[in-house]
């Protein structure tokens, strides 16, 4: 696809967006895929370990350490240093991208259920839940507004990443910015970002949305007395 | 059926495995079926841990724990807990449930229906005079004085014989924890549960318990009786201490003046004449004369006021300013007698009807008795 910007033209040509919108719906979906499927795995896997670092707090340390270790590689050379083991495919993307979701998951998991009432816990035992009742029906529920606040965060988070997997070709939108940076083409420059942009605020909002829906508990009305 | 509805024998708990303290050394205690026990004591006595363990939230280092007679270190610690009534000072209500759900909690772990649940729940909000209107609501939307009735609710949900309270009105203002818990004696009064009751207020331990067991370090008891005894004949200096002063109008605090005999005082009708009246004054050597008509108590009037008449009704009779009724606690009395200008407190049972009087003489002649 040779494209550049021709002197002259105006900064943005909404004819060369308006001759590509199947070209621009596929790539917006597969952001979505990607981001979808980066952040459950990422629960997948986080979640267990979450729940292993607050039954025994000596584990915690080491999977902070390790998983903030993940974190601090330049996302640019984690994609670089995978391509010879999976190749220019869509699990190199995916590993790459579940990798930078696991801090931020785990700690919120932990810091969601280390946050539920010692007291609250200590009545329900006292009432006859068992261990698992507890965690499924009280102590996972009450942590919810705190993991759903790291699934917001991850999830934002990596809508960003997504694009800079565009160098191993599965980068979502971000194929329109490296696009617009080679060829110095500012309106795919800009159709890339901002369309990237505006699914991370959508997503925002949608998990806002969501987490008032299932903690209808903190919405506290007014109290009354009798 | 045994009388002893639980049954500790040689109960210990250690906290630390090299040999620390004992947090309860050596606890015997029986606790009889349909009474509430105190344990209350200073911090660090193992009130809290003893009450525990009969749920098995702490379990126990050695001894046996008998609840009707079935051991509970042989039970399932969670089938054990369902049929125990458990309250704690913070409550503890579910925060992520409605009001409605955090009772229906117990009866759900159990298994019952739909149907039977929603009874219940009907049923505790009579018992508990809650309104219908905060069964939807969660707790954060309730007041200090709701949530502690919805707790003790829950707790009662399933109708467990027993109850284990952790300074269940602890975290209230004074006034609503009387108001707490003279509606739970009323409730206990007609339920009969037999109730583990953990204080460290020795006041609360007096008014709510059948039977006081004061606890020292290590889960010691110093004396293991009822309230009424503890404050006549303190096993100790301890208890003594513990018990505090004023023993003698705490005693007072826990009879009624219908246990007692009232005396006598002057009584007129409307219809008497008044030289009658002043004759009756006399009698008692008093300078005044309730006015009672027809059983009902009208006021009082006093021998100026009638010297200038002939009959009593051309006088209006001025109202007391406080009498005390059957109800009211011989404490309750004697504030009457020393707050009132002619220092005799007048009884009155239901509809102001006029009963006799009560002195101070009567009154101290029941505590030294």
């Amino acid at each position: 696809m040779i494209v550049a910007q021709v002197e002259g033209a105006p900064f943005i040509q909404w004819s060369w967006v308006a001759d590509r919108t199947d070209v621009v719906l596929a790539k917006l979906l597969e952001h979505v895929q990607l981001t979808v499927i980066a952040v459950v795995i990422g629960l997948i896997i986080s979640f267990p370990l979450a729940l292993w670092a607050y039954r025994h707090k000596k584990v915690y340390p080491p999977i902070t350490v390790f998983t903030g270790l993940l974190y601090t590689i330049p996302s640019l050379a984690l994609f670089a240093l995978l391509v010879p083991y999976t190749g220019l495919s869509l699990e190199t993307a995916l590993i790459g991208l579940v990798s930078y979701t696991l801090l931020i998951l785990v700690r919120n998991i932990v810091a969601g259920l280390d946050g539920v009432p010692a007291d609250t816990k200590e009545a329900a035992l006292g009432l006859g839940f068992t261990k698992r009742q507890l965690l499924w029906r009280v102590e996972l529920p009450l942590a919810l507004p705190v993991i759903l606040a790291g699934i917001r965060v991850a999830t934002v988070t990596t809508i960003g990443l997504v694009t800079v997997a565009a160098f191993i070709g599965k980068g979502g939108l971000g194929y329109f910015i490296l696009l617009g940076f080679d060829r110095l083409f500012p309106t795919a420059l800009l159709l890339g970002s901002v369309l990237s942009m505006a699914f991370a605020v959508v997503v925002d909002g949608l998990l806002v949305w969501t987490e008032r829906l299932v903690t209808p508990w903190s919405r506290s009305r007014k109290l009354v007395t009798t | 059926m045994s009388d002893v509805a639980i049954s500790l024998r040689h109960v210990s708990k250690r906290f630390s495995q090299n040999g620390g303290p004992a947090a309860v050394g050596d606890l015997t205690l029986d606790m009889r079926r349909g009474e509430t026990v105190v344990l209350v004591g200073p911090s660090g006595c193992g009130k809290t841990t003893t009450m525990k363990m009969i749920n098995r939230l702490v379990e126990p280092s050695s001894g046996t724990i008998e609840v009707d007679g079935t051991d509970i270190l042989k039970q399932n610690p969670v089938e054990l807990r369902r049929h125990i009534g458990y309250v704690i000072q913070s409550i503890g209500l579910l925060p992520h449930r409605t009001v409605r759900d955090n009772m229906a909690t117990v009866p759900k772990l159990v298994g019952w229906k739909e149907g039977r649940v929603e009874q219940r729940i009907d049923e505790l909000v009579e018992i508990f005079e809650l309104d219908r209107e905060l069964l939807e609501r969660y707790p954060a939307e309730l007041s200090g004085g709701q949530r502690q009735r919805v707790g003790v609710a829950r707790a009662l949900a399933v109708d467990p014989p027993v109850m284990l309270m952790d300074e269940p009105f602890g975290a209230v203002d004074p006034i609503v924890r009387e108001r707490l818990q003279d509606q739970f004696l009323h409730i206990q009064e007609e339920l009969r549960k037999t109730i583990v009751f953990v204080t460290h207020d020795i006041d609360e331990a007096i008014k709510m318990a059948d039977r006081i067991a004061i606890l020292n370090k290590g889960g010691v008891v110093e004396q293991y009786a009822p309230p009424e005894e503890i404050l006549r004949e303190p096993a100790n200096n301890f208890v003594k201490q513990f018990v505090g002063v004023e023993r003698g109008l705490k005693r007072l605090a826990l009879t009624n003046v219908s246990e007692i005999e009232v005396e006598e005082g002057p009584v007129v009708t409307s219809g008497t004449s008044s030289e009658d009246a002043l004759k009756e004054m006399e009698r008692f050597d008093f300078h005044w004369t309730a006015v009672v008509d027809e059983g009902e108590l009208k006021g009082w009037v006093d021998v100026p006021s009638v010297k200038r008449v002939r009959t009593v009704s051309e006088v209006e009779p001025r109202p007391f300013s406080a009498y005390v009724t059957e109800q009211s606690t011989l404490r309750e009395a004697l504030d009457s007698i020393v707050t009132s200008r002619t220092h005799v407190a007048v009884v009155a049972i239901e509809g102001q009807r006029y009963k006799g009087i009560l002195t101070l003489e009567r009154i101290s002649r029941e505590i030294l008795s």
